[in-house]
């Protein structure tokens, strides 16, 4: 296990700098540059300005300095807004994508598992055809035009709930941007888990379960379900980046201070030290998270070894 | 024999010698154009040869897999819904705008020169508030047809959704093929390659590729989202090509073939790919919708297509701007493509239990 660990980490490490170098080359391959706008700037000016934040170096240099920022994780100071530390902006709008995100994700395991759990035990039924025409619908809105509808709905007509602006985790503002990024995660996990529970269920272990006279109930919760939710397991990986994608969506839509706006608004100034800090934080997290999921993957089958 | 039934019935019209001289397979080969045989898997052949019925003796055509398979999908209710609205959408958008345009005068981006038109109308309302049938969807913010343009956003958005499709199909397909055919060493790299592809936070490389190689022609764009949405969703088809790949190797037509002297690109590409279609087929219709809905995920973040042109993302995205005023502008738009969407993953849906009949016992 330990080993696993160990060796998981050492392939991560590599990876990050595959995501970090891919980055920076972009940006550097790309024409044009981050102070270059619509007026033309003097010669002397450009070099001042090439000077100050390094750029008359040799490409190497550079690039060093860009990877002694990453490992030492002190990002450096934003281009665009100048005087804030890319650590201080990353630090002040994680809380806010993370709340998003998490409480979405959560909300989504629970009305996930129970839809496709009941589509599931009701196989053909009514309920079944029509969760999973729900769960289709789901993943067919996307999540740009589901936003905006629902607070047509319920901002702009009904007038029960805030529009945008963002007020804390406590705040009823967050009920909307949670409901619109969970929406595909409830579709998502809940057809997983149907398609998990109906193999487990017609499985040997489940017969000898109801065979020794267990209530149906416990049947299901306590030996069905654990067996059917490992495919929503191994999904919390993709999950983490398409939480990725809807919180920039979202925080779009509903105004919020959160890290993806920031990472659109870097990648569209060309702020390198932002746009570096967020990739390499984003990417730590991921993968991250991925080696604590196939760990808890290892926890709830035990034919896993590692 | 009672019961006929309880016999299989099929059996494989009366053989030839079973080698002839020159030592060329015994059984029909299909031939392709150009004369080179590709040879079959044998369930495939079993099921494509006409066969006699064992007790009447007449000959019965067979049902071969692709046939059995559509059958199947016709059945599936959900999936040729899907069908009939991804065709009638699909050709409303390529012939639609002509159309309009011959019958109102609105092109997609016919702004009229009217001042007092220049304005948004709801749907189905003539400027003085009276029905009229010239607008269906309204129009937008500069009195242009939403329906127009919603037709032709369709096109740009299919284009992005295939042409991308197209892309990932290629790649997928020949770095799987080939990964799975070569085993050993290379596969196991290859993979590896795959494995750490599909842990990158790709879609944060595909923001930072298109924000800052912006370009400033609408056709540029065009071409760069397609190499960028083609070159991420890959990965997936590579690793399912490579499967099958990994499965058929070692069956006899293989065998076969390289005993011919068979180069190694032409038994991988015109030997073993064609048998790896089913599931091939499957994931690119899959990817179809999944690509639409990255482009306009890409295009409401302002990195998609670029106007004049205009996808179904970048209409929503107007839309919203306009949301509390003229809520049609993003729900004509939305909803279309949402229906879209819907229609395209209920076909792919289908087309998976119908090729795939394991998967549809549960």
């Amino acid at each position: 296990m330990l080993r696993f660990i160990i060796r998981r980490l050492l392939i991560t490490v590599p990876m990050i700098l595959v995501v970090i170098t891919l980055t920076w080359g972009l940006i550097r391959l790309a024409p044009g540059n981050f102070y270059s706008g619509e007026k033309n700037i003097p010669k002397e000016i450009e070099a001042n300005i090439r000077a100050k934040y390094g750029l008359d170096k040799p490409w190497y240099v550079q690039y060093g300095r860009m990877l002694g920022h990453v490992v030492r994780l002190d990002f450096g100071i934003s281009l665009k807004y100048e005087g804030q530390s890319v650590n201080k902006i990353i630090m002040s709008s994680l809380p806010v994508s993370a709340s998003v995100g998490i409480t979405a994700y959560l909300l989504a395991l629970v009305l996930g598992i129970v839809i496709g759990s009941v589509a599931a035990l009701r196989q053909n039924s009514i309920w079944d055809y029509a969760s999973m025409a729900l769960a289709m619908l789901g993943i067919s809105i996307p999540n740009f035009v589901l936003g905006p509808m629902l607070v047509l709905l319920f901002s702009l007509s009904l007038y029960w709930l805030p529009p945008s602006r963002w007020q804390g985790f406590a705040s009823r503002n967050i009920i909307l941007p949670v409901l619109t990024l969970s929406a595909i995660y409830i579709a998502y996990i809940a057809r997983l888990t149907r398609a998990g529970m109906l193999e487990v269920l017609r499985s040997d272990y489940i017969r000898t379960a109801r065979a020794k006279g267990l209530r149906e109930s416990q049947v299901v919760i306590r030996h069905a379900l654990r067996g059917g939710i490992m495919p929503v397991v191994s999904f919390t990986g993709p999950a983490l980046a398409f939480l990725l994608t809807g919180t920039v969506v979202v925080e779009r839509i509903f105004a919020l201070p959160g890290l993806g706006n920031y990472f659109i608004q870097a990648a569209l100034n060309r702020d390198e030290p932002l746009i570096i800090g967020i990739v390499a934080f984003i990417a730590m997290t991921l993968l991250l998270m991925n080696l604590l999921v196939d760990i808890t993957y290892g926890f709830l089958d035990p034919r896993i070894r590692y | 024999m009672d019961d006929e039934r309880s016999t299989p019935q099929h059996e494989i019209e009366p053989v030839k010698p079973a080698l002839t001289p020159l030592g060329t397979p015994p059984e029909s080969p299909i031939r392709s154009r150009e004369g080179d045989i590709i040879h079959t898997a044998p369930e495939f052949a079993i099921a494509e040869a006409d066969v006699r019925s064992a007790e009447a003796g007449e000959f019965v055509a067979g049902t071969s897999l692709w046939k059995d398979a559509w059958r199947r999908l016709l059945k599936n209710r959900l999936a040729v819904f899907g069908m009939i609205v991804v065709f009638v959408v699909a050709a409303l958008s390529i012939i639609g705008p002509s159309i309009i345009k011959k019958t109102t005068g609105y092109a997609p981006d016919y702004i009229p020169p009217d001042a007092a038109l220049i304005k948004s109308f709801p749907p189905f309302r003539a400027p003085d508030g009276a029905f009229s049938w010239k607008h269906p969807m309204g129009t937008d913010i500069q009195g242009r047809d939403l329906f127009a343009r919603v037709l032709q956003g369709g096109q740009i958005s299919l284009l992005v959704g295939v042409i991308a499709t197209v892309v990932s199909l290629i790649i997928g397909v020949g770095y799987g093929a080939v990964s799975g055919y070569l085993g050993g060493r290379f596969d196991n790299l290859m993979m590896r390659i795959v494995d750490v592809l599909y842990s990158l936070p790709y879609i944060i490389l595909v923001i930072v590729l298109l924000a800052v190689f912006r370009r400033n022609t609408p056709l540029g764009q065009l071409v760069l989202l397609f190499v960028a949405l083609g070159s991420v969703s890959w990965l997936t088809m590579a690793r399912i090509v490579r499967g099958q790949v990994l499965s058929l190797k070692n069956q006899e037509f293989v065998l076969a073939a390289r005993a011919t002297g068979v180069s190694t690109l032409r038994i991988i590409f015109r030997h073993i790919v064609p048998n790896t279609l089913g599931p091939v087929i499957v994931y690119a219709t899959l990817t179809i919708p999944s690509v639409m809905l990255t482009e306009a995920f890409l295009s409401f973040l302002g990195f998609g297509v670029q106007p004049p042109m205009s996808s179904w993302g970048t209409l929503a995205t107007d839309g919203i701007q306009n949301i509390a005023v003229f809520p049609w502008q993003l729900i004509f738009p939305g909803v279309t493509m949402a229906i879209m969407l819907f229609s395209l993953n209920f076909v792919g849906d289908g087309l998976r239990d119908a090729l795939d009949p394991q998967m549809r016992k549960g």
